[in-house]
């Protein structure tokens, strides 16, 4: 059971609904972006986001902060909701024009206010954020760091380079998250290359593993949690999600992980996940 | 002028320095003084010379391993902390195995990491072509937000790492592994973007970076032996290239050679090229390494052997007269 309150939980979940709203919104007026990635982890942005890391949108250069990097920068619409429901963005996000320097298709820091490294190319932010959360230790001021990975990501072989040079540094500020959804762009992550058993892997490489439900924002926060009672070693959360959670003809189906949104298809996910919000459709 | 003073180049048999070595020196003396400084190697801190670093900071120097990706990386990560870091590795790891890393990680979001590649050129000597860098230059030059030096003996070097540690943003500095002779005159200041004339003339421009400005040098009186008065020109900063004293140099010879111990395509000669042809269109000669990998030998027999030498500046001088 979470320590958090039923009000809460709530609360999490409803600004998750809001973050795949936004996100649909978003990449229906840009035409183009990955709604399947920015879905699976809408739930885990809204923990991070929603109360579990110490930011602060009027000081965003606030000293012993926490710091997220997106690694799996393609799931930047997702990032750009969340970061509209942090007060880093406008809540109407989605009423920018599309070509709005805010709403690069990949992270950059210089753009858009919150984000915190510019990321895009798959593999390298583990080691961004081993570095960040090396600079927060020698600052000693309590900052910890957090990085969103994708499953299809595992595959870059810095990740694991980042892997083994976290846990060997022995830094337990830093959180590593796999949105572990099992689609890549041409197929199941195993069809495609086998990275399997991650959990197995993640420990081998001196790593802290918590496997969790990826989609339960209570859950996500209790592994959080777990998480940081662990010192001396990195943790990593293997977040079992499903891509394109919320919509059904989007869920599990490899073809939305890039892909534009017809206003009609729009209009049909924005319905189910209004239902979902209000306790409609949820499990 | 006092430039006037050096005007004779490199004395044979004064004392010589790897500008790596002056690089271990200059890293330790900004440690002292500077706290937010960190330094980051991958595996080769001994030959790199971070190794005196690691020895008097311990906690602000990191072994990554060989592991030039995450090298880039985690000093990336380490600048947006509000840190200094300085990563370090051969210039062909630096420039090439992680390229997309120094793409994407410290050059695009324009983080404040100072890439002090060492073992650039054909000049590595006996490892031969794997580990000779002939193509960093061009490859550092073409990144939006990089600053790219390329210090030409032991003062330069000491001064323009200094200078970077306080310069904010990216930073490529290539050094070398082989002693070069002192080139720069008593009392010279780096600055970032300023070449020097360290030889006035008015009938070539041998424009050099590197070990290239002692060779130029050295071809320079070779030169005036024979009636030809050639300006020497060090351009130590590739990019932002110093425009001004380069048009200026060329305006004035009306014939320019550039020299560099690099590939003759996309270094500074390259950069030369591209300035001149815009701006004050005149005959170019460049000396480097022709579009070829290198090989093992000795340092001093491979300069020779690509025509990295005073003689062969010389005869593009010649080859370029009556035009």
């Amino acid at each position: 059971m979470t320590g958090l309150s039923a009000g809460d939980l709530e609360r999490l979940k409803t600004i998750a609904a809001r973050i795949r709203r936004k996100s649909l919104v978003l990449i229906f007026n840009r035409g183009s972006g990955h709604p399947g990635g920015s879905l699976s982890c809408a739930d885990i942005l809204a923990v991070l986001y929603g109360g579990y890391m110490y930011v602060d949108p009027a000081r965003p250069d606030m000293r012993g902060r926490d710091h997220f990097v997106l690694c799996k920068g393609h799931a930047s619409m997702a990032l750009y909701a969340a970061l509209s429901e942090a007060g880093f963005l406008p809540d109407d996000i989605t009423s920018l024009p599309p070509d709005h320097q805010y709403l690069q298709g990949h992270p950059d820091r210089w753009k858009t206010p919150g984000v915190e490294m510019s990321t895009g190319s798959l593999g390298q932010g583990l080691s961004v954020a081993l570095g960040m959360a090396l600079a927060a230790r020698l600052d000693g001021c309590g900052g910890r760091v957090f990085a969103l990975l994708g499953d299809g990501e595992l595959d870059e072989g810095q990740v694991w380079e980042a892997a083994m040079a976290a846990a060997n540094y022995r830094v337990d500020n830093l959180v590593a998250i796999v949105d572990r959804n099992g689609l890549q762009i041409m197929g199941r992550t195993g069809e495609v290359m086998e990275t399997e058993p991650l959990s197995a892997k993640w420990s081998a490489f001196g790593w802290n593993v918590v496997e969790v439900d990826g989609n339960d924002p209570g859950a996500v926060w209790e592994a959080l949690d777990l998480a940081r009672s662990v010192t001396g070693r990195p943790s990593v959360l293997l977040a079992k999600t499903v891509k394109g959670k919320g919509v059904s003809f989007m869920e599990g189906r490899p073809e939305w992980h890039a892909k534009a949104i017809s206003a009609s298809e729009l209009e049909r996910a924005l319905a189910e996940l209004e239902s979902r919000e209000k306790g409609g459709g949820c499990e | 002028m006092t430039h006037e003073l050096n005007a004779r180049g490199p004395a044979a048999g004064s004392p010589k320095t790897a500008t790596r070595e002056a690089y271990g020196k200059a890293l330790v003396e900004l440690g002292r003084a500077r706290p937010d400084v960190v330094v980051l190697d991958a595996d080769l801190s001994k030959s790199t010379m971070t190794a005196r670093f690691a020895r008097e900071f311990p906690d602000r120097f990191y072994n990554v391993g060989i592991a030039e990706q995450n090298l880039m990386g985690t000093a990336a990560g380490l600048a947006l902390g509000g840190l200094t870091p300085f990563a370090s590795t051969f210039a062909v790891f630096a420039a090439g195995r992680a390229y997309d890393q120094v793409r994407q990680s410290i050059a695009y979001p324009g983080l404040n990491v100072k890439i002090c590649a060492t073992h650039a050129g054909i000049t590595v000597g006996a490892d031969g072509a794997t580990h000779q860098a002939i193509e960093d230059i061009a490859l550092m030059r073409v990144l939006p937000n990089m600053t790219v030096i390329v210090p030409a003996d032991d003062v330069e070097t000491e001064q323009a790492v200094k200078t970077a540690a306080s310069h904010e943003g990216p930073v490529y500095i290539r050094l070398g592994r082989h002693p070069v002779p002192r080139v720069t005159p008593e009392g010279y200041e780096f600055e970032v973007g300023k070449a020097t004339v360290l030889r006035q003339g008015d009938d070539v421009a041998l424009v050099a970076c590197g070990i290239g400005v002692s060779i130029a040098l050295s071809a320079a009186e070779m030169l005036a032996a024979r009636g030809i008065r050639a300006a020497v020109l060090n351009v130590s900063t590739i990019k932002p290239l110093d425009a001004r004293t380069i048009v200026s140099a060329a305006e004035r010879c009306g014939r320019v050679v550039t020299i560099e111990e690099h590939s003759t395509i996309g270094g500074l000669g390259g950069a030369v090229c591209e300035l001149l042809s815009e701006r004050r269109p005149v005959a170019v000669r460049r000396v480097g390494v022709p579009d070829v990998f290198g090989q093992s030998g000795p340092p001093d027999e491979l300069l020779r052997f690509y025509g990295l030498t005073p003689e062969n500046v010389v005869s593009a001088v010649e080859e370029m007269e009556g035009r």
